[in-house]
């Protein structure tokens, strides 16, 4: 469930890159490992509480988010998610590399030791880490979605629906472009560093290519640019493979992409059309 | 010297095979507009057919050319029957569906001929080409046989009455509908052209890196980063993309101290990235203006 959660994150961080400012990214992954990684460093080298971990994960992930935004600027549709590609292929390979090793334990990885529940409650530390993430999602959802119905919101969907027309009505294309990075790239490292207090581990191979292309497939289930469509999108990339998994082991790739075909046919506009449907359906009723 | 002109022969052999497979991925940019993720899965899973072919005992032309046939039909039957109904989808739907067929195909093909490496011939010998240790006369070949393809796809688009009707449908669709070209079928021929050009690839491929179901992971991300090097507009800059990432990734690996084998390819995206932000068509590609 705590993972449920944390994945909902990280895919409502593409959410609001992708349908929020339709920017495409293939680099969510590497935003995630630096989440983890702040996270795990702080806590274990140099014993930060895990709570204000967080909040540093975020600011350090903005910082890189926003400066990789600024040569992504030029970039856009299949060029653009080449370019976030090589930064997810990059990332396993950066955390590798020797001279960061005193920190990040090379290809080891860390041990992060999971924090108990505070002021004495009578909780176990993984109920207590479920709460904790729970308030911690909420209180993001709630963010993005008074983020996008703000002012960078609207400027966010301008760009998204005509780059051109938006400069002409006085957006700062470049700046709101570099800024959804940014914001999106923070929420990942917030819910990367999340997942390493989960986890209990952070490894540079756990935060591969394949991460990011579930964390995509994920936003296109659950519908691009609707945010609660993120948690039906965060259940699926969790619970269908395993589900794939039990009915067939060999085949269990093939069984997922079925299930994948199945969805996307069905519901081309992921989780959002269903919503909508329901919407609807329940209007008539009410009418009739 | 001597080690530099070695590096860039070796690079250039490298280079033919994500040539090959950069040309199979703008064949299918063109027809569809999208970039096919399956592309690397479909060229393995001709591969695999062509090698079952040969240990039922037919000979290695023979396979060549019934591979070739089937791959052109089965990418017209992928289209038809998988990506047909979902033209109308957003594209990031469409994207993820290529990522269900990679999952399918790879699969299946771990299922029916397991992941176990196996050898594939090559029909040019592997002895070494002109005296030079670095490049074998399958290396050659490849080089060979990617020039000829591009000569051949060249005349096929620039001077047939169907090459033309299919750039046409590719860049502007309703006007070539309204001129009476059937779009829907000329994506369809696209997609089976690009599959048999990928197969093409794969066969050519799987002497070098032997034949397995994840054969093509590495190949199709080079073969990718090419296509958009030399701009995912233009067959050419395809082919010289993938000679220029082959050579660079080759010198790359040697000259610059800690590269090493680990970070050849980040290295070799960074440089197409910066390539990328300074012509953001790639090389050779062509700007498309956009209309308000």
């Amino acid at each position: 469930m705590t993972m449920l959660l944390i994945y909902g994150l990280a895919v409502l961080a593409l959410n609001i890159l992708t349908g929020g400012s339709g920017q495409f990214s293939l680099g969510q992954s590497a935003f995630y490992a630096v989440g983890a990684y702040t996270t795990a460093v702080l806590m274990e080298q140099f014993n930060v509480n895990y709570a204000l971990t967080l909040p540093i994960a975020g600011v350090v992930c903005f910082a890189f988010g926003f400066l990789f935004g600024q040569p992504a600027l030029r970039l856009s549709g299949v060029y653009l998610a080449l370019a976030t590609f090589a930064l997810a292929t990059a990332m396993p390979q950066l955390l590798k590399l020797n001279f960061l090793e005193h920190w990040t334990g090379g290809v080891q990885g860390l041990v992060v030791t999971k924090p108990d529940a505070p002021f004495g409650l009578p909780m176990s530390q993984d109920m207590w880490l479920y709460y904790f993430t729970l308030v911690v999602t909420l209180a993001i959802y709630i963010f993005s979605v008074n983020l996008l119905r703000s002012r960078s919101g609207r400027a966010f969907m301008a760009i998204r629906d005509n780059e051109i027309a938006a400069s002409a009505m006085g957006v700062d294309v470049a700046l709101y472009k570099t800024l959804a990075f940014g914001v999106s790239a923070a929420i990942t490292g917030i819910a990367g560093s999340l997942g390493a207090i989960a986890v209990q581990f952070v490894a540079p191979d756990s935060y591969t290519i394949t991460l990011a292309i579930s964390l995509f497939l994920g936003m296109v289930v659950g519908g691009v640019g609707w945010l609660p469509g993120s948690i039906v999108g965060a259940a699926f990339i969790i619970f269908v493979p395993n589900i794939a998994e039990g009915i067939s082991k060999g085949l269990s790739g093939a069984v997922f992409g079925v299930l994948l075909f199945l969805v996307i046919y069905l519901v081309p506009h992921g989780a959002r059309q269903v919503a909508i449907l329901g919407q609807q359906l329940a209007g008539k009723l009410r009418k009739s | 010297m001597e080690l530099f002109t070695n590096q860039v022969l070796a690079g250039i052999a490298t280079g033919a095979i994500y040539a090959c497979m950069a040309l199979a991925v703008v064949m299918i940019y063109q027809a569809i507009d999208h970039l096919n993720f399956a592309q690397g899965e479909m060229a393995m899973f001709s591969t695999f057919i062509s090698w079952q072919l040969m240990q039922w005992g037919v000979p290695y032309w023979a396979a060549f050319v019934i591979t070739l046939a089937f791959s052109f039909v089965a990418g017209i039957a992928i289209e038809r029957i998988l990506f047909k109904p979902l033209a109308k989808a957003p594209i990031l739907t469409n994207v993820a569906g290529f990522i269900a067929l990679f999952a399918i195909i790879n699969s299946s093909a771990g299922l029916i001929w397991d992941f176990t490496i196996k050898q594939y011939p090559t029909p040019f010998g592997s002895a070494p080409f002109l005296g030079s240790q670095l490049i074998s006369t399958h290396q050659a070949g490849m080089v060979g046989v990617t020039v000829l393809l591009l000569l051949g796809l060249y005349f096929f688009f620039q001077y047939t009455r169907i090459g033309l009707a299919m750039r046409a449908a590719a860049s502007v669709p309703e006007s070539a509908r309204l001129v009476g070209i059937n779009t829907s079928w000329m994506i369809a021929l696209g997609w089976g052209m690009a599959t048999a050009i990928g197969s093409i690839a794969g066969m050519l491929i799987a002497p070098v890196v032997f034949l397995e179901p994840n054969m093509m992971g590495g190949v199709l991300i080079y073969g990718f980063a090419a296509a958009v090097l030399g701009g995912l507009t233009s067959p050419f800059g395809a082919v010289v993309g993938g000679f220029l990432v082959g050579i660079f990734e080759n010198l790359a690996g040697t000259y610059i101290p800690g590269v090493g084998n680990e970070l050849k390819l980040p290295i070799a995206l960074a440089l197409i990235i910066s390539v990328l932000v300074v012509k953001p068509a790639g090389l050779f590609g062509r700007h498309i203006v956009k209309r308000v």
